[in-house]
């Protein structure tokens, strides 16, 4: 991120001061309380964005070009946060032994796939946030029904991370494989060492039936107390401007958010992403059953 | 032992205040240390308070049993891996002579420079299935996938097992060496001339006389692993720290996240009192104040070999391999040549913040432990045993239940500002450094305490009464005999706290000050993205920043000698405690 903030101060002239941590932020800015510094809260995945406004540290937005530019299913419907950037969770499938191009997330619980599918915990906020989404789409029951076919499928219990998944793919311990977007590209563009194991998977952008990709945000928040309101403010429009979005693409590899922002070519190259329409608070939503199901039907066991 | 044998008499000799209660200001010292710790943990209890009884049910049902039985497993094998590589190597560098013999004795602790982490992550890589062990087996075999051949998943709990083993062993060598590099001589060279071999003499002098310190060092090595989050989610072992974050995070109540940790804390509260219960009727002075080492057998023949192997292997696993494999990876990305300008910064403040800490932790810890021998009451080691407990509470937890502590300092001391009409300074402790010098204090106490007592165990007490009866003062009894008893310990504790604070990682993550980074957090946004490779030179900085003090500390225990130091200096201020003690 850092270049990002470091092009937003050659451009407005503010200096940002950061603080990235992976949890606890919207517990740390509770606790000060009236006297934190913070301005704005940058965070990926719907989750964490869902708890700092559940935590009541966030205020409105109330900006005219932030909802011009972003579409309404990646805004909250109070305007407490919006998003960036996307990605979207998808299928890394080995070249050799995967033969075809398109998969529902709903097979992936068919028993063709027994003992052939590897994934990173359920209870990781990424598949926390798909498995969410399969509960919104096909409500509790049916979701569990899934989960139970998904884990019956694993080739081994789930550990690691996106990462760890394409390596076991391309060492030969499964064939499927559940990652984000930006982790095969990395591989692929920028690090020599795991170039083979994105040369030996493909990535297939998985639709639900009748429906879209499953995508998540990195997004954005203004604080409640934030004692620089207006630079917040410029900052957040900034960061969805038409400055900020191909930098988005090229340098930490999502979605833009805004339209006609060019995607990166490697990510392009994945095909045509067709967003799932469901507005992402329906995933937030879902969040706590689904981490219920998973330790109900013993995902991670 | 307690205060009522202490003679009052000699209380009112020296005209101290407070007849009923003696010495007030070790007891106010005391007070003050366990309610540092107990603020963070009574908030935690707090939060805890706030409700969520309704995820218990479910809780009960699929999360706590399994976490349970991991976590025991998890703990009984790095007890296990930790006593045996810890005490033996310890054991085998004291007591024995053999090529490379000085050089493991340096190289034994760095082990725990390494993030846990980090070396997770190596052996993942290293052994997995398209790493460089595997693929060398299936071109000798002739193997195609992985699926022709049967190989040990490194991700799994056996493999968290011995990774955190490898890397934590140093808590109880180092524990363990500094009890056997001042133990008796005259005993072990007494039962070996009565003809007692080798073995005896460990089996029945050696350890157990150094069973309080490698007490200590297992305790501190099993809280260490207890509280990792990021090897064992790696490795998909479902613990019970881990099932305190997805409550937290997942299944979005922190209430009962601090629920868990509470009971954690509880069931690990009472477990140390089990330990110091089950050792109270033992003594366990066998401090020689004669005379200064254990002699070292040469070895020769297969047995030097072995004492070799022994220590190598260790070496090897927890120090060798990663550090090669960190070095590789700076090598092949160039990570000197595009060498990141701002890691200076990031060394020096994470120097600096762990020298801070560990002036504090070593002042409070050893002050806690030798404050209590003094004052020798029920309620002073009740402040002792609480001003140990933070270790036992997860770093980021432990963090958030730090927050509203500091901030309500903060607001008091702003509040006292606008009173007096002056400028308000905002967060000056939870926003600054002070912060995360505050979570190393409380986190990391238990460090300097334990090794304190462990230490302290092996003075006689007849050594302070006969000192005290002679005339001297606490304080000069602490300075002329505790202090200088105690200074293998205090280098040995002086070095893990300094360590740890070096990698400390989610306390530091929530806490430190804008834009500021420790190594630590330097190398997390990389392994966050999937390339922990990237922050290679960092843990390497890590590593030689380390090594430094256990250098230092290596020869300052190999050449002082405390016993005939001690005596001299004994002699000279007080005769008469010479010879009541000796």
């Amino acid at each position: 991120m850092q270049p990002l903030f470091e092009a937003f101060t050659k451009d407005t002239g503010i200096k940002v001061n950061v603080i990235s941590a992976s949890s606890g932020l919207e517990q740390r800015i509770k606790a000060e309380g009236g006297n934190s510094p913070a301005d704005v809260l940058l965070t990926v995945d719907i989750a964490r964005l869902e708890a700092a406004v559940e935590s009541g540290i966030t205020q409105a937005l109330n900006s005219k070009m932030v909802e011009e530019v972003v579409p309404v299913a990646y805004r909250d419907p109070n305007g407490q946060w919006t998003a960036a950037a996307m990605r979207a969770r998808v299928v890394y499938a080995s070249k050799v032994r995967v033969p075809q191009t398109s998969i529902t997330y709903e097979e992936l619980a068919d028993p063709k796939w027994k003992g052939k599918i590897c994934i990173r915990s359920g209870q990781h906020m990424y598949n926390n946030a798909l498995f969410a989404a399969v509960i919104a789409k096909h409500g509790e029951a049916k979701a569990e029904e899934w989960l139970k076919g998904l884990k019956a499928n694993l080739a081994q219990k789930p550990s690691g991370g996106d990462r760890e998944t394409a390596r076991d793919i391309a060492a030969g311990k499964c064939d499927l494989g559940i990652g984000n977007t930006y982790y095969w590209a990395l591989m692929n563009d920028k690090d020599a060492d795991k170039k083979p194991w994105a040369d030996a998977t493909k990535v297939i952008l998985p639709t639900f039936q009748g429906g879209g990709t499953h995508v998540n945000v990195s997004g954005v928040a203004l604080i409640k107390t934030a004692p620089n309101k207006a630079n917040g403010v410029k900052f957040i429009e900034w960061m969805v401007g038409a400055q900020a979005q191909p930098m988005h693409a090229d340098m930490t590899y999502e979605y833009p958010i805004r339209a006609g922002v060019p995607i990166n070519k490697t990510i392009a190259g994945y095909g045509a992403l067709q967003a799932d329409p469901m507005p992402l608070s329906q995933v937030a939503a879902n969040r706590k059953k689904a981490s219920a199901l998973v330790d109900k039907v013993g995902f991670d066991n | 032992m307690t205060g009522t044998t202490h003679p009052a008499a000699s209380d009112r000799r020296h005209g101290w205040p407070l007849r009923r209660w003696p010495h007030p200001r070790a007891t106010l010292f005391l007070i003050a240390a366990a309610a540092l710790v107990l603020a963070p943990l009574a908030n935690l209890a707090l939060i805890a308070g706030a409700g969520d009884d309704d995820l218990w049910p479910h809780l009960a049902a699929h999360v706590i049993p399994r976490a349970t039985l991991n976590t025991v497993l998890l703990l009984s094998g790095v007890a296990l891996v930790t006593v045996v590589a810890g005490t033996g190597t310890a054991w085998i560098v004291t007591a024995y002579d053999f090529p490379g013999r000085n050089a493991f004795a340096w190289l034994l602790p760095l082990p725990l420079a390494f993030p846990t982490y980090i070396v997770a992550y190596v052996y993942a890589d290293l052994l997995g299935g398209v790493g460089p062990v595997q693929s060398a087996l299936r071109s000798v075999f002739g193997w195609s996938s992985a699926a022709d051949y049967w190989f040990p998943e490194v991700r799994s709990l056996g493999g968290a097992i011995l990774v955190m083993g490898f890397v934590l062993y140093p808590y109880v060598y180092l524990a363990a060496r500094v009890m056997f590099q001042t133990q008796s001589v005259a005993l072990l060279e007494a039962a070996r001339g009565f003809g007692a071999t080798q073995w005896r003499l460990v089996r029945d002098i050696a350890l157990p006389m150094a069973r309080p310190a490698i007490a200590a060092g297992v305790a501190l090595a099993l809280l260490e692993a207890l509280n990792d989050i990021g090897a064992t989610e790696y490795f998909g072992v479902q613990t019970l720290t881990l099932s305190v974050f997805t409550t937290w995070l997942n299944r979005s109540s922190l209430p009962g996240a601090a629920q868990i940790a509470c009971l954690m804390l509880v069931a690990v509260a009472a477990l140390i009192a089990l330990e110091h219960y089950g050792r109270r009727r033992h003594g366990f002075a066998g401090l020689d104040i004669r005379a200064g080492h254990t002699t070292r057998v040469a070895l020769a023949g297969p047995p030097r070999l072995l004492a070799l192997a022994a220590c190598l292997l260790p070496v090897g696993l927890g120090f060798a391999v990663p550090l090669l494999y960190l070095t590789f990876e700076v090598a092949a990305r160039g990570l000197l040549i595009g060498f990141d300008p701002a890691l200076w910064r990031h060394t020096l403040a994470t120097v600096l913040i762990a020298a801070a800490a560990t002036a504090l932790i070593m002042a409070l810890g050893f002050g806690a432990a030798l404050a209590l021998r003094i004052v020798r009451r029920p309620i002073a080691a009740l402040a002792v045993f609480i001003a140990g407990l933070g270790y036992a509470v997860p770093g980021t937890v432990l963090a958030l239940a730090l927050l509203s502590p500091l901030v309500a300092i903060d607001n008091i001391i702003n509040e006292a500002a606008r009173i007096m009409g002056l400028a308000t300074p905002g967060l000056i402790l939870a926003g600054s450094g002070a912060a995360v010098v505050c979570a190393y204090v409380v986190r990391f106490l238990a460090i300097a305490i334990g090794l304190a007592q462990a230490g302290l165990a092996r003075i006689p007490v007849d050594l302070d009464d006969a000192a005290r009866a002679a005339g001297a003062r606490p304080a000069g009894l602490v300075r002329s005999i505790h202090l200088p008893l105690l200074r293998p310990a205090l280098w040995g504790a002086a070095l893990l706290v300094f360590v740890d604070c070096l990698k400390e990682l989610p306390a530091t993550l929530l806490l430190r000050p804008l834009n500021t980074e420790t190594l630590s957090t330097y190398i997390y946004q990389f392994a966050t993205r999937g390339s922990f490779e990237e922050g290679s030179l960092a843990a390497l900085i890590i590593v030689m920043v380390g090594i430094v003090p256990v250098i230092r500390m290596v020869r300052a225990a190999d050449t002082v000698l405390p016993g005939l130091a001690l005596r001299a200096e004994m002699a000279r201020r007080n005769p008469a405690a010479v010879r009541g003690g000796a």
